[in-house]
């Protein structure tokens, strides 16, 4: 074969191997061009975090706006302690709600951010102070059963 | 008779560890050696036709069809849950983790494997490489080393493309065919997989199988005896070997890379 | 012969294990001659040569190429005397993967940077000489043994070696091909000024081409001399071999125990 026919091949080898992988990263990942833009960290700690993990998307009206970065148990209080990673472009307002919730019944776990109506944002490194822990799907059942219990007494 | 079994057991071992560092030895000479392949790259370019773009017709296809079963298969298991909107992180993930990866590691050791080590083998018994040596060529340098960085190469570049046509070909069963909901397969796929903890860690993988397919299969070709038969051989242990290692080095490698979940 | 000595085998002894090949040979090749190694199969003819071409390693002894002992030299050594050797192989291992031009370019490519259309003109040129400059751009599966065989003599002599070595030219040949193939070693010499040593059991051919002739048989030179001299040889082994007779100094049958009692007979009284 002809050396011109067979760098042809060889290239167009290369270029869809490396499409097929940036179809993957882009279409069927998570690889969205924020991940490659400025970030800043907070901090939140939940008394009990359920199912969630570390690289969990942080949603504000649904929209990501950035990831779990580590979770940890604080030793003094004994709480979850939760380092999310936040793009820069979103800032939130010092009285932010943070609180995990799941899409769907059965699905991922994840954090939801409501902001307040706070003048000063939260800057890389503080604390939300305001959160509310995962709902776990036991208890919810357990407390469903005790009140339907005291209802018939 | 007991002695003698021992001494026969013992002979094989003594031969296998023989074997593992020939092979050890045959594989830091390729890398000594590797200058070549890189200065002079259309040797590689070369090779890169015959071990990358030759196997793209049994991988595409290969993998079009795995894609589908995914897709079949998937759906008929999770619709019993209910949750048929997960099909296209089931597909997803499995590809991209394992069966992208390991599949068509699997199918470049038969394709490609075999070929180099016949080609090889058949080089070595009609004293082309002998003939090489003569002539002042290395041919480690010449002939292997740049069979060895196509293999390295393309093996993620096929694992890629492998993962992306079956994708492809679950979505056209799941979401085409049967009916899955077009936006929760595409938004349940994104939510789950990851680029660094799955998509990179895939291709980690590949590029592994790949150092290791091709090792297996130039060396074998370089110490087959030089006969039909031994040729023959060769080729039949590349396959085995590459195979058993592939499956082997899978597991330690997703030991390693998907631990504490 | 009063000419250099390009070649000197000096005592050499070499074995493979325990099995000893060759037993203190001493062999002198000179400049510009063409010498043939005879021997019956097996004899040590193809390992005198890697021992030439420093595949092989002496136990004891040297080899001496052009001045330097080949043992003594270092990889890079013994690539720079390779580079001034061809070696024609018994078969001609010519590159399958490659065209008839890429087979004589080759070494022009990998050795030399002289532009592309020198290399063309010299690898013509040397196609021309073995009589196939119009296989260029056929593949080596579309040639035929003999043409194979010369194709691969013009690539051996591609770079105009000093020293060229063939092993078992004419094996596999037609008679035609045969004579074809020798009056070019006879003739590529000459032309070169270089020097040619033919491993070969072909008694008729070699001795109408070579100027010296030693004979080797279990490890050890037997007989050597011209042409001539060994046409008239008295020696026992030379006449067997000359004319090919059956039963001599190299036997028929290899060494074993009774023939009658390997059959569990008594013989016939």
């Amino acid at each position: 074969m002809k050396r011109a026919t067979l760098d042809l091949w060889v290239g167009i080898f290369v270029v869809a191997g490396l499409t097929a992988l940036t179809v993957l990263a882009l279409k069927v990942g998570n690889l969205n061009l924020y991940n490659m833009s400025e970030t800043y960290q907070l901090q939140a700690h939940f008394s009990n975090i359920g199912g969630l993990k570390s690289k969990a998307s942080i949603k504000s009206a649904g929209v990501v706006v950035g990831r779990v970065d580590k979770i940890t148990l604080d030793p003094e209080r004994y709480e979850a302690r939760v380092t999310m990673t936040i793009d820069k472009h979103f800032q939130f307002p010092k009285d932010t709600f943070a609180n995990i919730l799941t899409s769907g019944l059965l699905g991922e776990q994840y954090i939801g951010l409501i902001p307040g109506g706070d003048e000063e944002l939260l800057k890389a490194g503080d604390e939300i102070k305001k959160t509310q822990s995962a709902v776990v799907l036991e208890d919810l059942i357990s407390k469903f059963l005790y009140s339907k219990a005291e209802e018939t007494q | 008779m007991i002695v003698e079994n021992l001494r026969s057991i013992g002979h094989r071992i003594v031969e296998a560890v023989w074997r593992i560092g020939f092979a050890s030895r045959f594989f830091f000479m390729i890398l000594l050696y590797s200058g070549t392949s890189f200065r002079r790259f259309h040797l590689t370019v070369k090779e890169l036709f015959y071990s990358g773009v030759m196997s793209l017709i049994i991988i595409m296809v290969a993998s079009m069809f795995v894609g589908m079963v995914l897709g079949l298969q998937g759906y008929e298991t999770l619709k019993r849950y209910g949750s048929e909107s997960a099909l296209g992180s089931l597909v997803a993930l499995s590809l991209v983790r394992e069966l992208g990866p390991v599949l068509a590691a699997l199918l470049f050791a038969s394709r490609a494997g075999s070929a180099m080590t016949a080609e090889i083998g058949l080089m070595k018994a009609t004293e082309q490489i002998s003939a090489m040596e003569m002539m002042a060529i290395n041919p480690l340098a010449r002939l292997i080393a740049p069979r060895f960085w196509a293999g390295v190469i393309s093996m993620p570049l096929l694992s890629a493309l492998f993962s992306a046509t079956g994708v492809f070909g679950g979505y056209v069963v799941g979401v085409v065919l049967i009916g899955v909901d077009y936006g929760s397969f595409w938004s349940q796929m994104q939510a789950s997989v990851d680029f660094q903890h799955d998509i990179m860690n895939g291709m980690i993988k590949s590029f592994v199988f790949g150092i290791a397919v091709t090792a297996i299969a130039l060396f074998e070709g370089y110490d087959a005896p030089p006969t039909a038969e031994g040729v023959s051989h060769a080729t039949t242990r590349t396959v085995v070997q590459s195979s058993l290692t592939i499956l082997f080095l899978d597991f330690i490698l997703t030991a390693f890379m998907f631990q504490g979940e | 012969m009063s000419s250099q000595a390009l070649v000197e085998i000096c005592n050499v002894n070499f074995g493979y294990d325990s099995r000893s090949i060759l037993k203190g040979v001493n062999l002198t090749f000179h400049k510009g001659k063409v010498i043939a190694i005879m021997g019956g199969s097996g004899c040590g003819k193809t390992t005198l040569l890697r021992l030439i071409g420093g595949a092989l390693k002496p136990s004891s002894g040297y080899v001496k190429v052009d001045g330097k002992v080949i043992h003594e030299q270092n990889h890079h050594g013994l690539y720079l005397l390779r580079r001034r050797m061809g070696m024609l192989f018994q078969f001609g291992a010519l590159f399958t993967d490659m065209s008839v031009y890429d087979n004589v370019a080759f070494q022009m490519r990998e050795h030399t940077d002289l532009p592309e259309p020198i290399i063309r003109d010299l690898v013509l040129m040397k196609l021309e000489a073995v009589g196939l400059r119009g296989t260029h751009h056929l593949m080596p599966a579309a040639l035929s043994g003999g043409m194979a065989r010369r194709v691969a003599l013009a690539r051996t002599v591609a770079l105009d070696p000093m020293l060229i070595l063939y092993d078992e030219p004419f094996t596999g040949l037609d008679p035609i091909s045969l004579s074809v193939v020798g009056n070019l070693i006879r003739r590529l010499n000459d032309a070169l000024g270089a020097t040619s040593v033919v491993v070969t059991h072909d008694v008729k051919e070699s001795l109408q081409i070579v100027d010296y002739i030693y004979f080797i048989a279990d490890g050890v030179v037997v007989a050597e001399g011209t042409p001539a001299e060994i046409i008239h040889s008295d020696k026992p082994f030379v006449h067997q071999f000359i004319h090919g007779e059956m039963d001599g100094p190299v036997p028929f049958h290899y060494p074993c125990g009774d023939y009658w009692q390997d059959l569990k007979l008594r013989p016939w009284r």
